[in-house]
């Protein structure tokens, strides 16, 4: 009899020890945390370019003082707008902006969203490291390439001084906002490309393509360049005002034209009303230059960050 | 007493043959399921897309803009990396199972056995990288101008994959071969040689063909090394120094895409892994009626 007593001291010592803990905790997260997200999920898929730029912006928020745990997702793009408009995710991350049918699935579903733009981003022009003879290519021989039903199968083709080496051509899937990007700048219609060459939505398999083949030619995101500098050679792109070698600074001040292309994030509606979701977001729009950086995109002009600022506002 | 024993007994065997029912149930179910899942965004595709222009169209661009959807190629890619592998494969591991089964002595029997168990489980994944990381290299080294995807390098490890399927069910088939059948042989003055060749070799046919069978089953649905090492262009090409894509890759690269969900290009999905499925169930029913033709029935 008398054990159980002791026991059930014990627990309630314990108890009031942990409460103690857990009433501490509250306070000192509440204080330190200038950026608020005190406790929370918010959840987040899309895009594998963005991806990287909300797990570095949630690090950082972590780092500011939050406790929101913020949980990334790659599903893609398109992937990611599916479960967004289910109604599974608060903030979907997008390469390309929403395309109607998926804005018409969202609809149906009730799901109200915000488009925000967080960064640009520019596309990486690769070739093999044994490729003494790309060094700048203008827009009109990477149409030439490029273009539904070209002929271009050997880099004599492209141009006369370059050698008879086959031309081996790898790019992202049909589904990459990259793609879409890509086709547009170049073909000057969106989804229109040559077919023949190996689409991959995995850029390591572009990577280790281009850089097994000695006339490879590929392209994905700066940002996947900038972490493959080693295996690959970037070729400059000539847009009509000189050879522009693709580099953080040459999106910045858009003179790596046409390459360069926005990011974006949407936000839904009904997430927006929650605080830590509303603190993620300023805290990312506020701190977004420095993320950009980080993530080896190019920050926003102001403009642009006054457009992502009242959009957000326009939320509520 | 003995009333309530056998009563309980009863309740027992109840217990165990509906326990035994559910779990035989449950493939039974899987397989409705999956077939339904396929047949049912396979016919909206086919409503879009002629079944004609899809089973004989010599283009595969179902993503691109204005898309062409014959199979033709990918049918193409599937069963040429099934050819090297089997070609590769087949020979190898009824050689090794024909080892096994009549010459080794039982030391070697305890060291080639375990060892074709641990390639038996080698992940796939693994073969793909061993297959793009270092077959294509030394196919390369040997002076064959192979693309840096190719169909022959990963058919060749598909092949060394196949060898442990093919090898224990045919050696398990060969084992199973009476010995008074050999005894008979070596009594009449055949060479070792012989009796493996004409006498346990045809004995084993039926389980031979089956191991076969389901080897060829195995490449042709294979996935992980042709998404890996094979490539991802579709094209109608028998040369195998060139990268294909297949079937399976198809299916896994575009499902790892972004493609909007109920879009055409997503119903191909579908539709590509109904024909892969229709093309595994047909070489399932030829293996069963070879194997019924094949089979000798000894006693």
């Amino acid at each position: 009899m008398r054990s159980k007593v002791l026991a059930l001291l014990a627990i309630g010592v314990i108890g009031a020890i942990a409460a103690g803990c857990g009433g501490d905790d509250a306070t000192s997260g509440g204080d330190a945390s200038a950026v608020g997200g005190n406790g929370g999920t918010i959840t987040v898929d899309g895009s594998s370019t963005v991806g990287p730029y909300v797990t570095l912006a949630s690090e950082d928020f972590t780092t500011a003082g939050a406790t929101t745990r913020v949980t990334v997702g790659i599903s893609g793009t398109g992937g990611g707008f599916e479960r967004f408009c289910k109604d599974e995710t608060d903030i979907s991350n997008a390469s390309r902006a929403i395309k109607d049918e998926e804005a018409a699935l969202c609809k149906t579903a009730g799901v109200e969203f915000a488009e925000l733009q967080i960064a640009n981003d520019g596309i990486a022009i690769v070739a093999n490291t044994d490729n003494s003879w790309a060094t700048c290519l203008t827009t009109a021989q990477l149409k030439k390439i490029w273009e539904p039903k070209s002929s271009v199968k050997s880099w004599k083709d492209v141009d006369a001084s370059f050698p008879d080496e086959e031309i081996k051509l790898f790019g992202p899937g049909t589904d990459s906002g990259t793609f879409d990007f890509f086709t547009k700048e170049i073909n000057g219609e969106e989804g229109a490309s040559r077919t023949d060459y190996q689409p991959s939505e995995n850029d390591n398999v572009i990577v280790e393509g281009v850089s097994g083949e000695k006339g490879g030619l590929g392209y994905f995101g700066l940002s996947y360049f900038e972490q493959n500098k080693d295996k690959l050679k970037d070729v400059a792109v000539d847009g009509g005002k000189g050879c522009i070698q693709p580099t953080s600074a040459t999106v910045q001040d858009a003179s790596y034209a046409p390459l360069a292309r926005p990011l974006f994030v949407y936000v839904k509606k009904s997430s927006y009303a929650r605080q830590e979701v509303k603190d993620f977001l300023t805290y990312m729009l506020a701190n977004e230059a420095k993320i950009a950086e980080e993530a080896l995109f190019v920050p926003l002009t102001p403009a642009q960050l006054e457009t992502a600022k009242s959009g957000l506002a326009a939320l509520g | 007493m003995p009333t309530l024993r056998s009563e309980r007994r009863r309740t027992g065997e109840t217990l165990v043959r509906l326990g035994l029912g559910l779990a035989a149930l449950v493939s039974v179910l899987t397989t409705v399921g999956i077939l339904v899942a396929l047949v049912v965004p396979s016919i909206e595709f086919f409503r879009e897309v002629n079944p004609l222009d899809y089973l004989f169209g010599t283009e595969w661009t179902p993503t691109f803009k204005d898309g062409s959807f014959g199979v033709l190629p990918l049918l193409v890619g599937t069963l040429s990396v099934t050819f090297w592998a089997c070609l590769v494969g087949l020979p190898l591991g009824l050689g090794t199972a024909i080892y096994l089964s009549e010459y080794a002595s039982k030391r070697m029997r305890n060291i080639i056995k375990p060892v074709l168990e641990v390639l038996a489980g080698v992940p796939t994944v693994v073969f793909g990288f061993f297959a793009l990381t270092f077959m294509t290299p030394l196919l390369r080294s040997i002076g064959l101008d192979v693309e840096i995807f190719n169909v022959l390098s990963a058919g060749i490890v598909m092949g060394l994959m196949l060898i442990p399927t093919v090898a224990s069910l045919s050696e398990d088939a060969m084992s199973a071969v009476p010995h008074s059948l050999r005894e008979g042989a070596y009594a009449l003055g055949s060479r070792k040689r012989l009796v493996a060749t004409r006498v346990v070799v045809p004995a084993a046919m039926s389980g031979i063909i089956a191991s076969f069978v389901l080897a060829i089953s195995r490449a042709i649905g294979e996935t992980m090394i042709v998404v890996i090492a094979a490539g991802l262009k579709p094209g109608i090409s028998l040369n195998p120094l060139q990268g294909l894509e297949t079937m399976t890759t198809f299916i896994a690269s575009t499902g790892q895409g972004d493609i909007p969900t109920g879009s055409l290009e997503y119903k191909t999905i579908f539709a590509v892994g109904l024909t892969l499925f229709l093309l595994t169930l047909v070489m399932n029913m030829i293996a069963i009626r070879l194997v019924r033709r094949f089979r000798e029935v000894y006693e």
